[in-house]
């Protein structure tokens, strides 16, 4: 029974990995429409906003921004999850039943093995979210005033849109010391485990 | 010391509340992220105006479901040749990369020359240039003739990079066998086949199932890269039939279940060698 459970949750859970970002954007889009979107029906519904008001989940530059992070946190969940899964695998049983024996509490016992599984799935999404662009290029095309663009969205757009790849690759060459510095800490991480 | 029965009582009460906890936290994460799906997949059904009204309940329908959407996407759309040329992109991208890497891994885990570090690091630092950059940074994409017919072909190169990866793997197993097997009259390459690629199997399916994700999932190079409508895959082929004010957002939600279900089930499939190829060395029997 439980074998099962832990099979069907796996399977949900990864569905957001193996969709491609661009086509979960899309429904996204639909979910954070100006007029169409469900979260203002609901929001209607308990009284929140009045009958034809609507959030404009994509129109301000604070709302739209935290609906590109949500997307990101949704499409990165089930990676992270699988990457903390395979570190807690990798953790040997008898470690863990060792500090039992020795009075360690759960937490005690959980937090200085889990850390490091942590920090390498952490740094992962970081080095997966700073170089998508599909997000952006989907839900806001960067909006007008250029409010949502991030560097590897703005790299793309001056590039391959504006037809400046040399400003374009100035930008995206401003991402390399980030994420250079991300790899360092992954590899670090991985070898401290 | 407490008498063994209300001990015990409270040992049994902690573990169905931790119990509850853990299927209660698994019931939530996959709530919000499979609940997504089935919504669209209802949605996909919908009529028209089902969907426009803004008054109508979105979670429901208001009107009869209408399979026309879902029929638009197969008959009217060049939806099957998305599908394919992600298949096929994908494909040739996991062989390419399993062609290239399995021979540079095996080189720079055993050979144990004095360049191996060095290259290593290099082959890292290839794998954090961020894809932007990469598009056209020597500018071979635009002379090579992209965004021509040969685009799909482009948008397979940069994603062969997994090197590293095997490279740990092909550290992780003992030198000996190998080693024996050379000692019993194979060659340096026939231990390599029929010794080290078997050990390494597991890890092997764990990047072949990454790099189909990661390619069928692509949307920087092909959008750069490939501008006739039957070369695209599927990320970008769907996500540019909705320019202008006219969003087919039925035929939209259906086309992205149609792609994500059959390969969330592969990948699932494949999971638990996913885990096993990334523990290798981890864990020792």
């Amino acid at each position: 029974m439980g074998r099962a459970v832990s099979g069907v949750v796996r399977f949900l859970v990864l569905l957001p990995w193996t969709t491609s970002v661009a086509l979960s954007s899309i429904w996204r889009l639909w979910l954070l429409d100006s007029s169409h979107s469900p979260i203002d029906w609901v929001l209607r519904q308990l009284g929140v906003l009045g009958p034809a008001e609507n959030m404009y989940w994509l129109g301000q530059p604070g709302l739209s921004m935290t609906s590109v992070i949500a997307v990101h946190v949704w499409r990165f969940t089930p990676l992270a999850a699988v990457i903390v899964m395979a570190g807690l695998v990798a953790i040997a049983r008898d470690i863990e039943e060792a500090a039992r024996v020795d009075g360690a509490g759960y937490w005690r016992r959980m937090i200085p093995l889990v850390l490091p599984v942590i920090t390498v799935s952490a740094l992962c999404g970081g080095v997966f979210t700073f170089t998508d662009i599909a997000v952006i290029r989907v839900l806001t095309r960067g909006d007008s005033n250029d409010a949502t663009q991030v560097l590897a969205s703005w790299a793309f757009y001056r590039s391959i849109d504006g037809g400046d790849v040399a400003q374009g690759t100035a930008i995206a060459l401003f991402l390399l010391p980030l994420l250079l510095a991300a790899a360092i800490f992954i590899l670090r991480a991985v070898r401290v485990r | 010391m407490d008498s063994p029965a209300p001990l015990r009582r409270r040992y049994a009460m902690r573990h169905v509340a931790a119990r509850a906890g853990v299927y209660f936290a698994a019931i939530v994460a996959a709530l919000v992220c499979a609940g997504p799906f089935p919504w669209s997949l209802a949605t996909a059904f919908k009529q028209n105006r089902d969907l426009q009204d803004p008054q109508n309940n979105p979670f429901v329908f208001n009107q009869p479901a209408t399979s026309d959407h879902v029929n638009y996407r197969f008959t009217d759309t060049a939806f099957p040749t998305f599908v394919w040329n992600t298949a096929w992109v994908g494909g040739l991208v996991v062989l390419i990369t399993l062609v290239l890497a399995l021979p540079i891994a095996y080189a720079l885990a055993r050979l144990d020359r004095p360049w191996s570090g060095p290259v290593g690091i290099a082959i890292l630092l290839v794998y954090l240039v961020p894809p932007s950059l990469s598009l056209r940074c020597p500018g071979w994409a635009s002379r090579w003739g992209c965004r021509s017919p040969r685009g799909p072909w482009c948008s397979c190169i940069p994603r062969s990079r997994f090197w590293l990866a095997l490279m740990d793997l092909f550290k992780d197993i003992p030198q000996d066998i190998e080693e024996q097997a050379m000692v019993d009259g194979y060659s340096r390459l026939g231990a390599f086949v029929r010794a080290g690629v078997p050990l390494v199997f597991p890890g092997i399916v764990a990047l072949v199932a990454f790099a189909f994700t990661l390619t069928a999932s692509e949307f920087i190079y092909a959008l750069a890269f490939v501008a006739p409508t039957a070369q695209m895959p599927v990320s970008t082929g769907v996500s540019t039939q909705f320019r202008g004010d006219v969003f087919f957002w039925q035929s939209l939600r259906a086309a992205t279940v149609l792609v994500a279900v059959p390969m969330a089930l592969v990948f699932n499939w494949f999971l638990d060698r996913f885990v096993a190829g990334f523990t290798m060395g981890a864990i020792k029997e």
